[in-house]
């Protein structure tokens, strides 16, 4: 896909998340505007899977380990065709089966989660699975920042290593804030590329926001064969909206009226300038 | 299935068998353990099938989130951990990656209940069944005997939903009563007939009333009914209804704590059906477990012919 396509992917499925959350009165808004380039990118300019091609074991797959950021992977997924984007005006209600992290009932999702640490060893035994199958299907998954501190995903980095995974890809949404304070607060990760690294996986240091670069990292993988690839995409926690960039009550916060009207100037304002330059 | 041993071997070898003749025509089986083919008799079944065992090392939530990916890909993926570290330590991938998710991993719990014996209570699974009964979309399968094993493991293989089968170490029975030749999982089997009781057991605990029976019978001439419930969910409420309808006393025998186990799920359906049976549940106690092997601790607390008999005896006032 066109990189100016992509841009302009991006700010729309930001203006829906808001609009989604808003409407629901209810999301983790910080931690899917963080995720949301990787997604677009992944979804519209990576993998293959589509809606024609669901029912087929060759699809690429995709595992959302944060499962609580499953506004962006909703909007990415209804922009896709999965499924009618107006079925999301019932996120989070009652008996709706749009809830508050990824199900397999939603036309698209590989993998019920939202318990943490839980994506990367699925992603393992699925990417495994492709490899006894001489397959070329590639795995992907996402990870937050303060998941890491499951002991579960280091099994899993073990396990990935050892068995020479490079047709799996996780992606650390690195933005550096979780739910009860900074990372390195609550329990630090760094240095956390040496850590992955010394657990035998390819690690790569990008900007989770520059579609351009993430989309050149994804579509030349693996970084190095015979390894699993961790990506680290640096992130920014409410990305887009100002004032919810790198503030820590947006991990769930929810935008009053005249909050919500602001951000959607803001990315109105996006998306104009994003114009103005394509002219 | 020529060699399928048919006389005392533990259920755990039949299992291995099993699965060898399985894996011989389907290269889907996948067998994934956390440095666990030895103690699951596996060990043949890698040397045969190398592409067809996946070691995770000893780490059992990555055991069952691997055989998660296998399954959700196609694979029939027999997760085997010994039943104590598979249920406790990765409950929440089974639960949510496994049942929630609908994917069909089939969860092999080695070396169950007390087998471990003296090893003791780390080593012991007696909440496995009050767990997994918690939790929504996960059949839980303990066969009693050799045969039930091999057609628990038969069927799994197929299964398109999620399962827990667990069994022990030691030799058991081929089979507790040829005549019952059908066997599927949900559906109780009936050992023997009896008019004058009914002993309900899961695995392992099914043989200690057979013993019993021959007591009660030869001693005091009390005929005992006796249902081999290999699966504890979903339970068989037509079986049973149907044996507690002669109003005769129900006694429920499992390796397992007395609390949410077999006991209760039977006491829960009889009493919601409005039957007054005199009943009893037999287990092991919500207190710590006594140290000693697997047949030890059985005698221990009554899980055995005289011990059962004297329950029985007890509880009809005799």
């Amino acid at each position: 896909m066109q990189l100016e396509e992509l841009k302009r992917k991006s700010i729309e499925s930001r203006k829906k998340v808001i609009q989604y959350i808003y409407n629901a009165k209810a999301g983790h808004t910080g931690g899917s505007l963080s995720i949301l380039d990787i997604l677009n990118v992944l979804y519209n300019d990576v993998m293959n899977v589509s809606p024609e091609n669901f029912d087929s074991n060759d699809r690429d797959r995709f595992i959302q380990s944060k499962g609580h950021s499953v506004e962006a992977l909703y909007v990415v997924l209804a922009d896709k065709g999965f499924f009618p984007e107006e079925d999301l005006l019932t996120m989070c209600q009652y008996n709706s089966p749009y809830i508050g992290h990824p199900t397999k009932s939603i036309p698209g999702i590989e993998q019920n989660t939202g318990g943490l640490g839980h994506g990367l060893p699925i992603a393992a035994g699925a990417a495994l699975a492709a490899k006894k199958d001489n397959s070329a299907v590639k795995v992907f998954t996402v990870l937050g920042d303060g998941e890491m501190a499951e002991g579960s995903n280091w099994e899993a980095m073990m396990f990935a290593a050892h068995y020479q995974l490079d047709n799996l890809c996780a992606i650390l949404d690195y933005n550096k804030l979780q739910i009860t304070a900074p990372n390195a607060d609550v329990m630090g990760l760094e240095p956390i590329d040496q850590k992955l690294e010394s657990f035998g996986w390819a690690v790569k240091h990008v900007d989770g926001h520059n579609l351009e670069e993430l989309s050149n990292t994804f579509n030349n993988l693996p970084i190095v064969a015979g390894k699993p690839s961790f990506i680290i995409a640096h992130t920014t926690k409410g990305k887009g909206i100002s004032y919810m960039e790198n503030v820590l009550k947006w991990h769930h916060g929810v935008p009053s009226k005249e909050q919500y009207d602001l951000a959607i100037e803001e990315l109105d304002q996006q998306l104009q300038e994003l114009e103005t330059v394509l002219k | 299935m020529e060699n399928i041993k048919t006389a005392n071997a533990a259920n755990l070898e039949v299992f291995s068998e099993v699965l060898q003749d399985l894996a011989a025509s389907d290269k889907d089986i996948i067998v994934v353990t956390s440095d666990s083919r030895g103690s699951g008799k596996l060990v043949p079944f890698g040397q045969k099938y190398p592409d067809q065992i996946v070691e995770v090392g000893i780490a059992e939530q990555n055991l069952v989130g691997v055989a998660t990916g296998l399954a959700s890909m196609g694979k029939k993926a027999f997760a085997v951990s010994p039943a104590c570290f598979l249920t406790a330590r990765a409950l929440e991938q089974i639960k949510n990656d496994v049942a929630y998710s609908d994917n069909p991993v089939k969860l092999i719990g080695i070396s169950a209940g007390v087998s471990y014996g003296a090893l003791g209570t780390t080593h012991h699974s007696l909440h496995d069944y009050a767990v997994l009964r918690a939790i929504n979309n996960i059949s839980i399968v303990a066969p009693a005997d050799n045969f039930e094993t091999a057609q628990a493991i038969k069927e799994a293989a197929e299964m398109q939903s999620p399962v827990y089968i667990r069994f022990g170490k030691k030799a058991m029975p081929a089979n507790l009563n040829s005549d019952a030749t059908d066997f599927k999982i949900g559906k109780g089997r009936i050992i023997q007939e009896g008019n004058d009781l009914t002993f309900i057991a899961t695995g392992e605990a099914v043989l200690p009333c057979t013993e019993a029976a021959k007591l009660l019978e030869k001693e005091h001439q009390i005929s005992c009914k006796i249902i081999s419930l290999h699966t504890i969910k979903p339970l068989d409420t037509e079986l049973l209804l149907a044996a507690a309808s002669n109003g005769k006393p129900v006694i429920t025998v499992e390796e397992h704590s007395i609390n949410g186990g077999l006991g209760e799920a039977v006491a829960s359906l009889l009493f919601q059906n409005s039957f007054t049976n005199k009943f009893k549940i037999v287990g092991l106690p919500d207190d710590h477990t006594v140290s000693g092997s697997q047949i030890e601790i059985f005698n221990h607390y009554g899980i055995s012919g005289e011990g059962l008999k004297n329950t029985v005896l007890n509880l009809l006032k005799l």
